[in-house]
């Protein structure tokens, strides 16, 4: 072959093949080393283990709301008024300022209509972490401020939310996370 | 170091390491290292940065002997420091408020280097290496707030990792690596104790290698003139500089322990001494004041720039206002160093100075009217000196006429600029 290319420099020799291989092995090396290295630093299995939570529904009163932990994140769940449900329901996507649903359970791309973010209309669960920068936006308590529609106020930045949690003044940039939930009973929710 | 050795072993055991170990040799060339005679006391601020990062290590290694890295007993050993340990509150208010010197000194040394043109050719690297060491100490800094597990601490940690977020795709598999799980939690309390140990040993590491580098380019000086005459132009550095760094620490060492036995929580914020709470965020999350300039630039992005989200946006100018640093030696075109012969450089930098300043204040105040208006306005000043303003003066600007040498300038000196006619003179 090299008889006939008169344009190839002197043929590699068995030490640069070499040269290569050793290069070539320790770059495997490296990064057989470094995976483990890193992915250490992933969520441990006993992170990973509380990644399910029950949490029982039957005290929670009509305008009601709570608070859970769920990894280590604050999940809110209100029992919503008919007031509060038809407010929500009449809202036209236009006045939305993310009008995609974020809703976990959901898959493939669904807009943001109240009926895309709950499972039951009574019950709304979202996970109470800001979109903007992970604050936890107020109004789940008794007496704190709810914000300009209803639902949760970040006062953070100033991020106000319905009570379908979407994201309707303020700098978050998306509607608060519905987190994978099934209703295990009537009223009891399996979030995860 | 590049200049000649001038050390002479003395004794018949320093013949005899100096053959097998050369370490008197290279301390003592150290301490005799030529270095420019006028320089001014903005100059003492690299040694007093040496005092700060000695301090804040050896005050570090005590507390670690008695803080416990574990979420529900973090808040609680920080107190047992404070109450219980021998003088462990002087050892935690010292580490708290070094924290706060480290930068106040830092920030003063950049801004002379910027004004002196420090980072110029051939001094690239210095600057370079020492926006490396800034970096690892804002790094450290914000892992070390972390560690009381306090609200502020808790909080400022959540909305910092949150700003890994803002990047699309890559930025919440990211933020789940930093932290450790789903929000910030004890894992990431136990990596933040482990790399906030450890990042201080890799600032130390390229400490040396920054002084390095300045001993091999030389030192600049307040003329921004080279040296030309190692005779006339320097005086070594022990005893000279060593005596006025050291009376320099001194003072630096009183505003230190003012802060530290009169208003040790001054520029501390009350929400830290209450414990961490994951389900309740406090109205005004605020970092340290020496983040406050960055923290503004950040919200001063209130608008989406095309696909780019006001999010996105801020995260990107904020990381944006570090950046550009690296590569200021190639934006600065004027020939001239230091400012001192550059009249017009030298009002916008002035300006520059007022602007951080501002952003500072603002970065305190809540983000809304006004607010970020002025935000907007110094962001864009901030960017506009380094992208703009520099490499344009360097074309357009007329420079004052630069002394001879710095003898030159040392012996004319009786009024500043009284160079200059002298200078022209000889001509």
């Amino acid at each position: 072959m090299s008889a006939t290319d008169s344009t190839h420099e002197a043929e590699p020799t068995r030490r640069d093949f070499i040269h290569i291989m050793a290069g070539a092995a320790t770059v495997v090396g490296v990064a057989g080393v470094a995976v483990p290295l890193i992915d250490q630093m992933n969520p441990d299995a006993s992170v990973l283990a509380l990644s399910t939570k029950e949490v029982d529904l039957s005290s929670l009163e009509v305008g009601q709301a709570i608070k859970v932990m769920w990894q280590g994140k604050p999940v809110f769940i209100r029992r919503r008024t008919a007031e509060e449900i038809r407010t929500v329901e009449a809202t036209p996507i236009s006045d939305l300022k993310d009008p995609v649903a974020r809703n976990d359970n959901l898959s493939g791309k669904f807009d943001a209509e109240d009926k895309n973010r709950v499972i039951k209309p009574e019950y709304i669960v979202v996970v109470g972490v800001c979109t903007h920068l992970g604050c936890v936006p107020l109004g789940t308590s008794q007496g704190e401020v709810r914000g300009d529609f209803g639902g949760w106020f970040c006062p953070c930045h100033g991020s106000h939310y319905d009570n379908s949690g979407r994201i309707r003044k303020g700098p978050a940039p998306q509607n608060l996370e519905v987190p994978k939930y099934i209703f295990a009973t009537d009223t009891t929710i399996r979030i995860g | 170091m590049n200049h000649p050795s001038t050390y002479k072993p003395g004794t018949a055991f320093e013949r005899w390491l100096d053959r097998r170990l050369p370490i008197i040799r290279f301390g003592a060339d150290f301490m005799d290292f030529p270095t420019p005679k006028n320089l001014n006391y903005w100059w003492t601020f690299g040694a007093i940065l040496a005092v700060c990062l000695v301090i804040q290590i050896i005050t570090g290694i005590v507390l670690a002997m008695h803080y416990t890295p574990e979420k529900n007993l973090a808040f609680n050993s920080v107190e047992h420091i404070m109450r219980d340990v021998n003088y462990g509150w002087l050892m935690r208010y010292v580490h708290a408020n070094g924290a706060s010197m480290f930068f106040l000194a830092v920030y003063i040394h950049m801004f002379r280097g910027l004004y002196y043109g420090s980072y110029k050719e051939p001094r690239e690297m210095v600057w370079i290496l020492g926006v490396v060491i800034f970096l690892l100490m804002m790094a450290t800094a914000f892992m070390g707030y972390v560690l009381p597990w306090g609200q502020m601490s808790f909080w400022g940690a959540t909305v910092i990792t949150n700003f890994f977020t803002a990047f699309p795709v890559v930025g919440d598999p990211i933020k789940t690596l930093l932290l450790g799980g789903p929000a910030v939690d004890n894992a990431t309390l136990n990596r933040f104790f482990s790399l906030h140990y450890l990042l201080p040993f890799a600032i130390f590491g390229v400490v040396a290698i920054h002084i390095w580098a300045f001993h091999t380019s030389g030192n600049n000086n307040p003329t921004g003139v080279e040296v030309k005459d190692v005779k006339k132009d320097t005086v070594p550095f022990h005893p000279y500089y060593t005596v006025k760094d050291g009376f320099a620490i001194a003072v630096f060492l009183l505003l230190f322990a003012a802060f530290v036995f009169f208003n040790p929580n001054g520029l501390g914020h009350p929400d830290n001494y209450k414990p961490a709470d994951p389900l309740v965020t406090p109205p005004h999350i605020v970092p340290e004041w020496y983040f406050l300039p960055f923290y503004a630039i950040l919200r001063a992005i209130t608008f989406n720039i095309g696909p780019i989200t006001s999010k996105l946006g801020g995260v990107i100018a904020m990381f944006s206002s570090i950046i550009v640093l690296f590569i200021l030696p190639w934006l600065d075109t004027s020939k001239v160093r230091s400012m001192r012969y550059r009249p017009v450089a030298k009002l916008w930098f002035v300006l520059f100075v007022i602007a951080c300043v501002w952003l500072g204040y603002l970065g305190g105040q809540p983000a809304e009217g006004v607010f970020v208006i002025q935000a907007q306005i110094a962001t864009a000043y901030y960017f506009a000196f380094f992208l703009v303003i520099l490499p344009l003066l360097g074309v357009f600007e007329k420079t004052n006429p630069l002394p001879k040498s710095i003898a030159d300038s040392v012996l004319n000196n009786d009024k500043r600029g009284a160079a200059t006619p002298i200078a022209q003179a000889a001509e």
